[in-house]
């Protein structure tokens, strides 16, 4: 997971202005012919502060996620699914772990991103500001919302910055499995008895909604995002990837049987694009700002793991402990 | 052979890693630091898989499912210690328990190496390999927090004294003792104690924390009888919450 619906500022156009024009040239003319911009490069100020924005918010993701799956590892119903819902799980905590050094290689510590999560000042991914209730939630998330990412971090991974490049194309390998995963478990939802039919298709009418908001705001509305197109920090459109995402999940979806809860979903011939009903974006903005179901929920149990969690790390950097030689 | 020893040994030591593996799948997204929670997350993969394959073992002799062994039994039929049902709370338990649990179990498979029943022994040479890893991770945890701050030595301290009856209470004698140690299936439970206490004792040494005497602790037994303390049947009742949906249904 879980990368997806990044929020951008809108970029003002003096911000550049106090760069140095040679220099900022030459950065440009590297990413136009398709080099990476490595941690010690010269970068306008503007391209580093927008990439901690975007990888911090990606990193943040990936912990808050595994909250709403990590609920349903203890009632994955077996063996064969327990094991592997605990593998998927620590899976996206472990993508944190290397999305938060790709952020580190840029300034920010990721003491300083911890807590700006907890203290509200960054975001993450709003689809988990809404409830897993079953375990076809969690059967959902491990699809669907998956399979989103993976269109999102694809794209991400051809960007221009060196080290979250390469976090994504690790992340990407795993998300495969993940996605082969949560695809097993609806399959079987969907030839299962009709009461486990009926719980995958609750959850799809709970989860469309937050997954077409999932790629953020439609390009009619988003932010201005051109310089950051440009320089291979926004590697596609909002509209673009959720139509990619329909196109490669809408099928699959009523391949199964279920009835996903948009009248107006179809492809449409002549564009070849998708066309739905517009989602709620200014439910969008409401729950990103704070006031969906979960927000509160979410970072308090982030406040409280990093609370319980203090003295451990303040007796790691202890003087006076003993080193101990690393297993690897 | 005596068939009916043997399967009680397997279903405590089965029982044991599932429901701790089970506590320490807990800990996915509430780690005290991102590595500690994928650390706990692999060792639970590990013990839950475990469990599968010895339950596998037991299935093979004639009992149900796997799946139906773990997810349909209650409280009074599981067999681990109440070592690994209490509840995680703090890291500093967590990781007390984990070190005397991993402690125990290393020293618990390297003695099954040599079991005579081979499927068993066989089973023990990849286990005991796997653990090798979970007290690498105990130890230098132990070591590290064990003479770090005032505040984790007197967490830990405290840990350790409210763990160490508990923990005990794993080396729970079977009836069937003396089968066992006859018949080679398991060198004993008093064997393995004393090899546990040596070990632990050895790693104790090199942190700053207090073993009191062994001989002013009590066991705390009863798990290895189906007694168990209030914390195992609602661990039980969210484990099975999915598959008590419909038991006859695939997932």
């Amino acid at each position: 997971m879980y990368g997806g619906g990044n929020t951008f500022e809108g970029i003002k156009t003096d911000s550049l202005a106090q760069e140095d024009p040679v220099k900022l040239a030459e950065f440009e003319a590297r990413i136009a012919r398709g080099e990476k911009i490595e941690p010690s490069d010269w970068m306008p100020q503007l391209y580093r502060k927008q990439l901690i924005r975007m990888i911090e918010q990606h990193a943040h993701s990936e912990i808050i996620g595994a909250l709403p799956e990590g609920t349903w590892i203890t009632r994955a119903p077996g063996f064969k699914r327990k094991l592997a819902l605990m593998a998927k799980v620590q899976d996206e905590v472990g993508h944190a772990q290397l999305l938060y050094s790709a952020a580190e290689t840029l300034g920010k510590s990721r003491e300083q991103m911890i807590n700006d999560l907890i203290n509200g000042k960054s975001k993450y991914s709003n689809i988990f500001n809404y409830p897993a209730f079953t375990w076809a939630d969690s059967c959902f998330i491990s699809w669907l919302v998956d399979a989103g990412a993976i269109v999102n971090q694809l794209a991400n991974a051809k960007g221009s910055y060196g080290p979250y490049c390469r976090a994504l194309d690790r992340i990407c390998a795993e998300e495969s499995f993940h996605l082969k995963y949560g695809h097993h478990c609806v399959i079987y939802l969907a030839t299962g008895t009709p009461k486990q039919r009926a719980m995958f298709q609750e959850a799809l009418n709970r989860w469309w909604a937050p997954m077409m908001h999932f790629f953020g705001p439609s390009d009619k509305i988003s932010a201005h995002t051109e310089v950051l197109m440009k320089w291979k920090v926004k590697m596609a459109s909002n509209d673009d990837m959720r139509n990619q995402f329909l196109d490669m999940y809408v099928p699959k979806i009523w391949e199964l049987g279920f009835t996903i809860p948009d009248p107006k979903l179809r492809k449409n011939p002549e564009t070849g694009r998708w066309d739905y009903t517009e989602p709620d974006w200014e439910e969008f903005k409401r729950v990103i700002n704070g006031d969906g179901p979960c927000n509160k929920e979410r970072l308090e149990v982030r406040r409280i793991a990093e609370e319980r969690g203090h003295w451990v790390r303040e007796a790691l950097k202890a003087p006076k402990a003993s080193y101990v030689m690393p297993l690897a | 052979m005596n068939e009916i020893a043997l399967k009680e040994l397997l279903y405590k030591i089965a029982d044991d890693q599932l429901i701790l593996g089970h506590r320490n799948s807990e800990w996915t997204g509430m780690g005290p630091l991102l590595e500690e929670d994928i650390a706990f997350s692999s060792m639970a993969q590990d013990k839950v898989g475990q469990s599968y394959a010895i339950y596998n073992l037991l299935h093979a002799l004639g009992e149900q499912e796997p799946d139906t062994i773990a997810f349909t039994r209650n409280a009074n039929q599981f067999h681990n210690s109440i070592f690994t049902e209490l509840p995680n709370s703090e890291y500093d338990f967590s990781l007390i328990r984990h070190f005397l649990y991993d402690t125990a179990e290393i020293i618990r498979f390297d003695l099954l190496t040599r079991s005579a029943y081979q499927p068993l022994a066989d089973l023990a040479v990849k286990v005991r390999a796997e653990l090798r890893y979970h007290t690498l991770h105990a130890n230098t945890w132990i070591k590290q927090l064990g003479s770090a701050t005032e505040e984790s030595i007197s967490r830990l301290q405290h840990s350790l004294d409210t763990a160490l009856p508990h923990a005990l209470g794993m080396f729970e004698e079977s009836l069937y003792e003396q089968d066992l140690i006859h018949d080679s299936i398991f060198a004993g439970e008093k064997i393995l104690m004393e090899r546990w206490k040596q070990q632990v004792e050895i790693i104790l040494s090199k942190t700053q924390l207090q073993l009191p005497d062994w001989d002013t602790l009590t066991a705390v037994n009863g798990g290895r009888k189906g007694q168990h303390s209030e914390h195992l049947q609602p661990l039980l009742d969210e484990m099975s919450e999915v598959f008590r949906i419909d038991p006859t249904a695939e997932w």
